[in-house]
C-alpha cells in the first residue's frame, strides 16, 4: 500500500474537492499499466492498494511523477494492536537493514488519543524490539538514515520507512489547457513541464520540415513527448504540423535577416489556430530573456502581437544552466542533445537581426499568402497520442 | 505508386533470397552446435567447414587460414590490436591511412594512447596514397601496416600489390600487412598470398550476406594474440560458438557474388550516373575516378547540405549516403578532408553506392531526381 502526500491544493478551501477528485484521478491513470488499484481518500491523504505482486516502489516512481503529489511512502497498515505494530516495524526495519542501512528512528504520532501507549512510549517499545531483533542496528535521533514513521489514527495505524519526494504543483487539467510549441531543443520540454506542474493540461505542437530536416528530428519530439506523457498520465497529444512549405517560401522570399522572427511568427499563428480548436486558453514557449536573437524583448513583442492568446514563458527568467539541470531532472535533457536538431545550419541566417523592425517585417510578409499557409499548415496537422514508458 | 532506389548498397545490401534460404536451413532444421560429438553437431561442423571452403577457394588461400568473426570492425580489431600485442617485444610503431575506416582509424588512436606510434599516410585528390610514401615511412620497429583495399566513401583503390612488393623487399623483421577488404569483397579479384598481404578483413552483409558475420585470412605462420579467451573454436583466435548460419549465409552471398557481379557492368552504370548528374548539375564535382571502384560514385554538391540532399532523395525513394553530415556537432567527412576539398564540396557530398541488383532504369531515375532536387535547394539556400 502506498500513502501519498499532497500539499498546495489541501488549501484550496471551497474548490478543495474538485482537486482531490483531479489527483485521485490522475494517479489512477498514471498506475494503470500497473494493474487495478484501489485509491482511497481519507483525511487529507490519498491511500493506494497496489495490485497483488507489484512492488512498492514501482508504484512510487510512477506516483513521483505525479503533478499535486508531495511524497509517497510505501506502508503497512495494521489493527490498533501493539504486537501487530511490533512486527511491522520489524518487517520494515529488517528491509531496510538489508538495503543497508545501519542507524534508525523511530517518530510515532497519536492522534488517536484511545490507544493505550503514548508516542512516546510507542517511540521507545518499537526501538527497543528493533534493537533486540535486528542485528547491526543502531538508534540516532538526530541524522538516521532511516525514519520509521508510525501514526496511530482512528481505524489503523501507519507505518513507514521510506518517502519518495513528489513533484508538487496541482492536477493537471485542474486550471484549464495549454498548448506547447515544442521543437527538439532543451527549453520547450521544460517550459511544458513546468506549466503542467501548475496544474495546466498541456498539449504540444511540432513544427516538422521533413525533408529539410531529419526523420530523426520528429523522432526525438516524439521521444520527448514520451517523457512529458509520465508526467500526464502516461499519454499526451503531440500535434505534428506540416512547416515544410512555410519554411521554403520563407527561404524563397524573406529577407535573410528577418527569417527567424517571420518563422516564429508563421509559428504562432498556427499554433493559436490549433489551440482555439482545441480550447486551449494559452500557449506556452521556451523561450527565455535574451538568450538568442529571437528572444530580445523587441523581437519577442513582434513575433507576440501576431497572436491574442496569451503567451505563457515559464522560463523568461531563467538562466541556460538552470534550464539544463531542470532537463535533467524531468529526464528530457539527454533526448534534447541528439544532434538532429533543426538540421542544417542553412536555415539560420548569419547575423538574425536582433531589434527587428517591424515595418520592415510587414513588409515582407505582405508577399506571403499567409492565410493560406496557415490554413494549409493547420490542415496537415496529425495528432499522435504518445504514450509513456513505464 | 512510389519506386524505390536503393543506391547505399556500401552502408549495407539486402540479404539475397537465396542467402535467407539457406540460413533458415541453419535456423531451424540443421542447428547443432559444430562442437557437439553427435550427428547433429557433425552436420553443424561440415556446414561450416563447407561455408569456410567457398571464402579459401575465392581468395585462393587454404580453408585453415579462414576465420569467422562477427564484422569488418571485429577482424580489423583482432588484427590491429592482436597483431600489436603479438609484435610487442620489437614493434613500437605502425602505419595507416588517414582515410581508413573508423574500426582501424579509431582503433590505431587506442594503441596510441597505449603508447604506439602510428604514421597516417596522406592521399592525394583521388584518394590515394602513394607507395614511396609508405617506404619512407618504415622503420626497424614497424609492427604492423593497414591498408584499405576500396575505400568505403569514395571508391578510391589503395596500391595493395605495390605495398606487397616493398614490404616484400625488406630485410629484418617484416611487419604484418593488413588489408580491410570489406568495400572490395564479391567485387574485385583478391590473391592476398601473391599480394604478401598477411592479413584480409571482410563483412559478409556488404555483398547481400547477413550482418553480423565476417571472416578474416590470416596467412599461415602469421602471429595474432587473440582478443578473447574462451574456447577453442576457429582454432583459439576467435573462441565463442560459431555463427553457422551466418557463416553459411556468407559463403552462399560470396558465390552468388561472384555470379551475379559484373564489375564492368556496374562500372558502367555507375559512369552512366556521373555523367547524368554531371550533366544535369554541371557543377557538381565527381570526387573519383573511372579506374576506382565499379560501385562507388561519391559526388559534391556545392551550395546545399548533402544531409538535406539525403532527405528530399528519400522521400522521392532513392536512398544514398552523405558523404559527411552537416550538422555542426558531427566533423565533415575525414576521407574528403583528406583528399583536400574545399569547404562547400565536403558540405554537399553524396555517395551513391551499386550493386548487382541496380538496374540501368534504376540509375537513369535517381539521377533525374538527384538532379530535380539539387535545383530546388540550390535555389532555396544556394548561397553567392
Amino acid at each position: 500500500m502506498l500513502l501519498v502526500r499532497y500539499g498546495e491544493i489541501g488549501l484550496k478551501g471551497q474548490n478543495r474537492h474538485y482537486f482531490e477528485a483531479a489527483l485521485v484521478r490522475n494517479i489512477k491513470r498514471t498506475l494503470k499499466p500497473l494493474g487495478r488499484c484501489r485509491v482511497e481518500r481519507s483525511h487529507g491523504r490519498i491511500f493506494v492498494h497496489l495490485p497483488e505482486g507489484v512492488r512498492a516502489a514501482d508504484g512510487a516512481r510512477l506516483l513521483g511523477r505525479v503533478f499535486g503529489v508531495v511524497s509517497v511512502s510505501p506502508v503497512l497498515r495494521v489493527p490498533l494492536e501493539l504486537e501487530a505494530v511490533k512486527e511491522a516495524g520489524l518487517e520494515l526495519l529488517r528491509e531496510a537493514a538489508r538495503g543497508g542501512a545501519v542507524t534508525f528512528k523511530v517518530s510515532a504520532r497519536r492522534s488517536n488519543k484511545s490507544f493505550p501507549l503514548t508516542s512516546m512510549e510507542l517511540n521507545r517499545e518499537l526501538g527497543a524490539h528493533i534493537l533486540r531483533k535486528v542485528q547491526g542496528l543502531s538508534v540516532d535521533v538526530h541524522e538516521p538514515e532511516v525514519e520509521l514513521t508510525v501514526e496511530v489514527r482512528s481505524d489503523y495505524v501507519y507505518l513507514s520507512a521510506a518517502a519518495f519526494p513528489g513533484p508538487g504543483g496541482l492536477p493537471v487539467g485542474t486550471s484549464g489547457k495549454g498548448l506547447l510549441l515544442l521543437s527538439g531543443g532543451i527549453d520547450s520540454p521544460v517550459a511544458g513541464w513546468m506549466t503542467m506542474k501548475r496544474g495546466v493540461d498541456v498539449a504540444a505542437i511540432h513544427f516538422d520540415s521533413y525533408p529539410l530536416t531529419s526523420e530523426r528530428a520528429r523522432q526525438k519530439v516524439v521521444d520527448l513527448a514520451r517523457v512529458l506523457a509520465g508526467y500526464r498520465g502516461g499519454v499526451y497529444p503531440l500535434f505534428i504540423s506540416y512547416f515544410t512549405s512555410i519554411q521554403k517560401a520563407l527561404q524563397r522570399s524573406c529577407p535573410e535577416e528577418l527569417r527567424i522572427t517571420l518563422m516564429r511568427r508563421m509559428m504562432f499563428r498556427i499554433a493559436e489556430g490549433l489551440a482555439e480548436r482545441r480550447g486551449a486558453l494559452v500557449l506556452v514557449t521556451g523561450e527565455s530573456v535574451g538568450q538568442v536573437a529571437s528572444q530580445t524583448l523587441e523581437s519577442i513583442r513582434v513575433i507576440n502581437e501576431v497572436v491574442n492568446l496569451p503567451v505563457l514563458r515559464p522560463l523568461a527568467g531563467m538562466d541556460k544552466e538552470e534550464i539544463t539541470r531542470k532537463a535533467q531532472e524531468i529526464g528530457t535533457y539527454d533526448i534534447s542533445i541528439r544532434p538532429y536538431e533543426d538540421c542544417c545550419t542553412l536555415f539560420v541566417p548569419r547575423r538574425p537581426a536582433t531589434r527587428p523592425h517591424r515595418d520592415k517585417v510587414l513588409a515582407a510578409e505582405a508577399e506571403l499568402p499567409i492565410e493560406e499557409l496557415v490554413e494549409e499548415a493547420l490542415e496537415k496537422t496529425e495528432l499522435m497520442i504518445v504514450r509513456a514508458e513505464i | 505508386m512510389s519506386l524505390e532506389i536503393y543506391l547505399d548498397n556500401s552502408a549495407t545490401t539486402r540479404v539475397h533470397p537465396r542467402v535467407a534460404e539457406v540460413m533458415m536451413r541453419c535456423f531451424t532444421e540443421q542447428y547443432g552446435n559444430p562442437s557437439s560429438l553427435h550427428t547433429m553437431g557433425a552436420g553443424a561442423e561440415r556446414s561450416l567447414e563447407e561455408a569456410r571452403e567457398v571464402v579459401a577457394r575465392y581468395l585462393g588461400v587454404s580453408p585453415s587460414e579462414v576465420y569467422f568473426t562477427s564484422g569488418g570492425t571485429e577482424g580489423n580489431n583482432m588484427v590491429l590490436r592482436g597483431g600489436c600485442a603479438a609484435r610487442r617485444s620489437w614493434g613500437r610503431h605502425l602505419i595507416t591511412t588517414a582515410v581508413e575506416h573508423p574500426s582501424v582509424l579509431r582503433t590505431c588512436q587506442a594503441l596510441e594512447e597505449e603508447g604506439w606510434e602510428v604514421t597516417y599516410l596522406p592521399v592525394d585528390r583521388q584518394g590515394r596514397i602513394d607507395p614511396e610514401d609508405l617506404g619512407r615511412a618504415l622503420r626497424e620497429d614497424t609492427a604492423l601496416v593497414s591498408v584499405m583495399m576500396v575505400n568505403n566513401e569514395v571508391g578510391s583503390l589503395q596500391p595493395v600489390e605495390a605495398i606487397g612488393e616493398i614490404l616484400k623487399g625488406r630485410t629484418g623483421r617484416r611487419p604484418l600487412f593488413h588489408v580491410d577488404a570489406v568495400q572490395a569483397v564479391g567485387k574485385l579479384p583478391l590473391r592476398p598470398s601473391d599480394w604478401g598481404v598477411d592479413a584480409l578483413t571482410a563483412s559478409g552483409h556488404k555483398f547481400h550476406g547477413p550482418k553480423g558475420v565476417g571472416f578474416l585470412y590470416l596467412r599461415q605462420g602469421v602471429e595474432v594474440s587473440p582478443l578473447m579467451t574462451g574456447g577453442e573454436q576457429e582454432r583459439g583466435l576467435r573462441p565463442g560458438t560459431e555463427n553457422v548460419p551466418g557463416a553459411v549465409g556468407l559463403a552462399r552471398a560470396l558465390e552468388l557474388s561472384l555470379e551475379e557481379f559484373d564489375a564492368r557492368a556496374v562500372a558502367a552504370l555507375r559512369d552512366l550516373l556521373v555523367s547524368s548528374v554531371l550533366e544535369g548539375a554541371p557543377d557538381a564535382v565527381w570526387n573519383g575516378y573511372p579506374e576506382g571502384a565499379p560501385h562507388i560514385a561519391n559526388i559534391s554538391f556545392p551550395g546545399v547540405s548533402g544531409e538535406m540532399m539525403v532527405h528530399h532523395l528519400a522521400e522521392a525513394g532513392v536512398y544514398v549516403s552523405t558523404g559527411s553530415a552537416c550538422s555542426s556537432r558531427k566533423p565533415t567527412s575525414h576521407v574528403l578532408e583528406a583528399m583536400g576539398l574545399e569547404e562547400e564540396l565536403l558540405q554537399g557530398a553524396l555517395r551513391f553506392s551499386l550493386s548487382a541488383e541496380t538496374t540501368e532504369a534504376d540509375v537513369r531515375r535517381a539521377a533525374a531526381v538527384v538532379v530535380e532536387v539539387y535545383r530546388e535547394l540550390k535555389e532555396l539556400f544556394g548561397r553567392g
